[in-house]
């Protein structure tokens, strides 16, 4: 156990806490790390660097960006793969092991891939593999896949809590630098709203760790002076550890803070993401070892960690020289800089650096990083001189090292802006980027915006925040420029060319897909001269670090390459997630919407197997499972010999008030209501506009101006959206209501239900001429008041109850216990199902397809011809003239069959499909199998249908006349 | 996501609402051939441009008019349907 090696005394590190030690172990080794470091830091702090192998040829890897940028740093722990160490924090007891390798870490057997190389070229892929027939998947896909991969999922893995949260505010500033920092001042000042957000534990941004003056308390003090104001200025919420992982229309940001999805709508978006730094390319600079000069002064100022004991520097800005103090301030050795540039810039920062008696090595690029002996980190780089762009002189310098610091040049974090549609561009004379074409309320500010020096990330903070102000309509000050600050000037400049290729290769462009140099030059010579080509080509880009190391140079090399721009070639195009991000933030809590009726418990109590109908929970039958069908089958004796209750609460309910309300009707339904007798119902059919059936019911008129009108429980709220985007069009003086949910519904059915129903209902004629078949009438029930609609849809003379939603279950009860004497019973769906499939009634959507036209139905009785308009009715004139091949036909199987009969077996006309059927059951009334289904038109009742089961074999059913039972509707009518 | 001004509610998500194609005038039924029929009820027009469109926000049922350009997807402008049905219609 080695014990913190590289750790600077206290109290460096700004996230660490040396006062707190934690234990966790990585590949099966416990070490020792602070509170708020992360895996990546605590095993830097103990020596360890190698955290992966790489995705084709195993090479090791270890940290580059310390700023979860790279794909190397991925790590497994127990349950849950691709953890990246750089951003995970270390807790007590975690076990990390790192991914892709066969045997351990450290000794990789698969790590001689990387000697066959050369045999794969880029797009091997797509020339090998393939012949003979087959032998991918047989034979090579199983072996790449098992070497070439990321972390494992388990599938034992426990359930996590993981959340969702809405969240709403006037400005939006995403990353916490310097500018951000202004900008949320300045807009929080103004009395805006502000939100910001950090993906570090604090903010800060680069004020936290990068060193952008000599004097390294001038750079400091700045950072507390507006840490300070942010923490104590209203308005500002900070959310830290936080990341915006997209952009969508209209300032809509996913924000991910742990296991929590926040949608954040902004009013404004202030874009103060910074930069990434940007790795070179030379021979081994995938080493371990080898890191850019912001994740040195990060391992510094951050965790407190010394990256190693002697440092070669490879720069063309001041950031190289900024660093090279930062560990000359913490005792590390810089044996070397080089620097990539004929003459650099004459800025304090070189010079104070320069006067540290540092040799520098103007003009000079590394020509090679090599290995240690157990080839697992870097031990020494080769420098020499660049004689003109890549090519370099033979005369090399060596330096022995344990880290070499890249400081090159950048990128914008430009992903965010050009998901908003931002067009990014480059300029390849000063390899500057600028991004334009972003939409409104959305503000560039800081570097991502091309802002170098400190003065000038400064003054376009405060810029943004005016701009995010003044958007909103708030009274900003804009002369206030109080205390401008006076840094000094630096020199972050970016280089064009920092690309070496080597004799041996091994210059990686793109860490995640183990592409080098030649493998872009390749994709260019195989033809490829687009970006988005050479990227599908080569896999360029594609890997979890998404090209945020790799867009640039890939750019330059096809631009070298095809004799253009980089300007010309641009970037290949940002998608969200700006990081990968976990399925369960995405999935978030279940909510599940689900509706219960009024009497939903008492169905429970009664032992009911329940089911879902839409988002409506109901009965299916009450009883065990084992007893399914005896159960179905009983009830639907209770009805057909006695008395039962269904609820039917699910039912759509739509009151239709006002003068014109029968009109209203006329039009939305296929049949005729203007002289509809008040006190009775009539049924109704809805055709779309192209005349398809689209939902069914009744309309009761309980006054010349009012209409209560049912509506299948699917249909019923698309039935009411319909209608009102009729009536936007047509004017009627009518008022249109969805009731469904206000009211709950109870079929008493059987011939013993009016004797039921006298018990608890005294103030209504119940008598067969008093409120016969098809009346409606309103009073009350058990002192409930109540809708009463005598209906026919089982079969036999029943009741239909709606009284308010909160008074079903005292109704359901009433009933209940009216009902004692003549054995009442609760029926469920299943049974109401086969009553009505004994009647021949269809169920829309289950009898009907999105197809099936009135007259397919055999419902023509439906419509009334002679009204001038109906929704539908055009389009039935024209589909009269072409008739339909099929019809809904009745059939009925007489002799019992071994193998089920089932819904959507096929109808068969010799050889061809007809049709299907859509209802069939055993009728316990008529003891023997009964159905409904599509058939030829010549399959008039007497005539024969060929059904198909599920096996194969072939029966032969009898064409009838419906209803199947009761054919005079004498026991509805009763 | 984007934001729809419903002239009822204000600013909604999107989410909220439901678009139902282009506004068209509906033929006479009583003088329209069969064809021109079939033409009305079955093809939409298509038009890459600024469109007029219904639309419903789905939890109050509320129909309107959106303007909206079907190339860049841009909401121009919103407003009750009866700026445009003004007066009863009769068959």
């Amino acid at each position: 156990m080695q014990n913190q090696l590289n750790r600077l005394r206290a109290p460096s590190g700004l996230l660490v806490n040396h006062n707190k030690t934690v234990e966790f172990s990585f590949e099966g080794k416990i070490y020792t790390g602070l509170e708020g470091d992360t895996i990546a830091s605590a095993l830097a702090a103990n020596n360890v660097w190698l955290l992966s192998r790489s995705f084709k040829y195993h090479r090791p890897r270890g940290v580059m960006s310390m700023a979860g940028l790279e794909a190397d740093t991925l790590v497994q722990l127990e349950h849950e793969p691709n953890v990246a160490a750089d951003r995970r924090k270390i807790t007590s007891d975690l076990k990390v092991m790192g991914q892709n390798y066969s045997g351990s870490l450290e000794n990789d057997r698969d790590a001689m891939i990387g000697k066959f190389s050369h045999f794969m070229p880029v797009g091997f892929y797509y020339k090998a593999f393939f012949r003979p027939r087959g032998i991918w998947q047989k034979f090579w896909e199983p072996i790449v896949r098992k070497r070439a991969g990321l972390g494992k999922v388990r599938i034992d893995t426990p359930h996590a809590y993981y959340d969702k949260s809405y969240k709403f505010c006037d400005v939006v500033v995403v990353g916490s630098g310097p500018a951000g920092m202004t900008a949320a001042l300045v807009a929080a000042e103004a009395g805006a709203e502000v939100v910001l957000i950090e993906q570090e534990p604090v903010i800060g941004g680069c004020l936290n760790y990068s060193r952008l003056t000599v004097d390294q308390s001038l750079t400091q003090n700045k950072r507390n002076e507006l840490v300070h104001a942010v923490e104590k200025q209203a308005g500002i919420e900070i959310m830290a550890d936080a990341v915006c992982n997209g952009w969508f229309a209209d300032n809509w940001l996913p924000v991910i803070q742990g296991n929590k999805l926040y949608k954040l709508r902004a009013k404004e978006l202030i874009l103060a993401s910074g930069k990434m730094e940007q790795p070179a390319i030379f021979h081994n600079n995938d080493l371990p070892g080898v890191l850019i000069g912001s994740a040195v002064q990060r391992l510094l100022r951050l965790y407190g960690v010394r990256p190693g004991k002697r440092a070669v520097i490879l720069t063309a800005n001041d950031e190289g020289y900024a660093t090279a103090l930062e560990l000359f301030e913490h005792d590390v050795e810089v044996a070397a800089i080089a620097d990539l540039r004929t003459q650099p810039a004459d800025t304090p920062l070189y010079n104070a650096a320069k006067a540290k008696g540092i040799s520098i090595h103007i003009g000079h690029a590394v020509y090679e990083a090599e290995y240690d002996a157990g080839k697992k980190h870097i031990k020494g780089v080769k420098l020499a001189k660049i004689v003109n762009g890549s090519k370099l002189a033979d005369e090399k310098q060596q330096y022995a090292c344990d880290v070499l610091s890249v400081s090159i040049g950048y990128t914008p974090t430009y992903q965010l802006a050009l998901q908003a549609g931002g067009k990014i561009s480059y300029d390849d004379d000063t390899s500057i980027f600028s991004i334009t074409n972003l939409p409104e309320h959305f503000y560039l500010t800081g570097s991502v915006n091309g802002a170098t020096d400190l003065n000038t990330i400064l003054e376009s903070g405060q810029h943004a925040g005016y701009s995010a102000a003044n958007a909103l309509g708030l009274a900003v000050n804009n002369t206030t420029n109080k205390n401008k600050d006076n840094f000094e000037l630096t020199d972050q400049s970016n280089y064009s060319w920092p690309i070496f290729p080597h004799p041996k290769g091994k210059e990686f462009v793109d860490l995640d897909e183990d592409l080098q140099y030649a493998d872009i030059v390749n994709a260019c010579k195989d033809g490829y001269s687009e970006l988005e080509l050479v990227k599908r080509y080569s896999t360029v880009g594609m890997g979890p670090s998404q090209g945020r190391h790799s867009a640039l140079a890939t750019a330059r090399i096809v631009a070298h390459q095809t004799q253009r721009k980089v300007a010309e070639v641009g970037v290949t195009t940002a998608r969200p997630p700006f990081r990968a991000e976990k399925l369960g933030v995405i999935a978030g809590r279940s909510f599940e919407p689900e509706r219960f009726t009024s009497m939903h418990h008492r169905h429970l109590e009664s032992g009911a197997q329940m089911l879902t109908a839409g988002l409506w929970w109901r009965p299916a039958y009450y009883g065990s499972p084992e007893n399914r069908d005896q159960c179905i089958r009983n009830e639907n004796q209770f009805i057909r010999n006695n008395v039962g209750l269904i609820d039917v609460s699910t039912l759509g309910g739509l009151e239709i008030r006002g003068p014109d309300a029968a009109e209203f009707l006329n039009r939305m339904y296929t049949f005729a209501y203007v002289k509809q007798k008040l006190g009775t119902s009539r049924y109704v059919l809805m055709t779309n506009a192209a005349g398809t059936i689209i939902d069914d019911g009744v309309a009761c008129r309980f006054n010349e101006e009012h209409f209560y009108v049912t509506a299948t429980t699917g249909g019923v709220d698309n039935v009411y959206r319909t209608m009102l985007w009729w009536n936007t069009q047509w004017r009627l003086d009518v008022d249109i209501t969805n009731v469904s949910a206000a009211y709950a519904g109870i079929n008493i059915a059987g011939p013993k239900s009016r004797e039921v129903l006298q018990k608890v209902c005294h103030d209504i004629d119940l008598s067969p001429e008093g409120f016969p078949y098809l009346g409606v009438r309103k009073g009350t029930v058990a002192d409930i008041p109540a809708r009463l609609l005598r209906v026919g849809f089982v079969g036999e003379l029943g009741y239909e109850i709606h009284v308010p939603s909160s008074q079903g279950e005292s109704l359901w009860d009433a009933l209940l216990e009216a009902g004692k004497e003549q054995m009442i019973k609760p029926v469920g769906i299943e049974a109401q199902r086969l009553l009505r499939l004994e009647k021949g009634h269809i169920i829309v959507s289950q009898d009907t397809d999105a197809m099936t036209t009135p007259q397919e139905a055999q419902m023509a009785w439906a419509i009334a011809k002679k009204k001038p308009f109906f929704v539908g009715g055009r389009s039935l004139q024209v589909l009269d003239n072409n008739p339909s091949k099929r019809k809904l036909v009745g059939f009925e199987i007489s002799q019992p069959q071994k193998e089920t009969v089932k819904e959507s077996n096929l109808i068969l006309d010799g050889n061809t499909i007809v049709g299907h059927i859509t209802s069939v059951a055993a009728s316990p009334s008529l003891n023997k199998i009964v159905g409904m289904g599509y058939a030829g038109i010549h399959a008039d009742p007497g005539s024969q249908i060929s059904i198909k089961l599920t096996s194969g074999k072939i029966i032969t059913a009898q064409v009838v006349t419906m209803p199947f039972y009761d054919p005079e509707n004498k026991r509805q009518e009763m | 996501m984007k934001l729809m001004n419903c002239p009822l509610n204000g600013l909604r998500n999107i989410s909220e609402f439901i678009c139902f194609g282009e506004v068209t005038e509906m033929p006479n039924p009583n003088e329209a051939t069969d064809d021109e029929w079939a033409d009305f009820t079955w093809m939409s027009n298509n038009t890459a441009g600024v469109v007029q469109e219904w639309w419903c926000h789905t939890a109050t049922s509320y129909w309107f008019i959106a303007e909206r350009n079907t190339v860049t997807d841009e909401i121009l402008k919103t407003y009750p349907a009866s700026e445009i049905f003004t007066s009863r219609i009769d068959f």
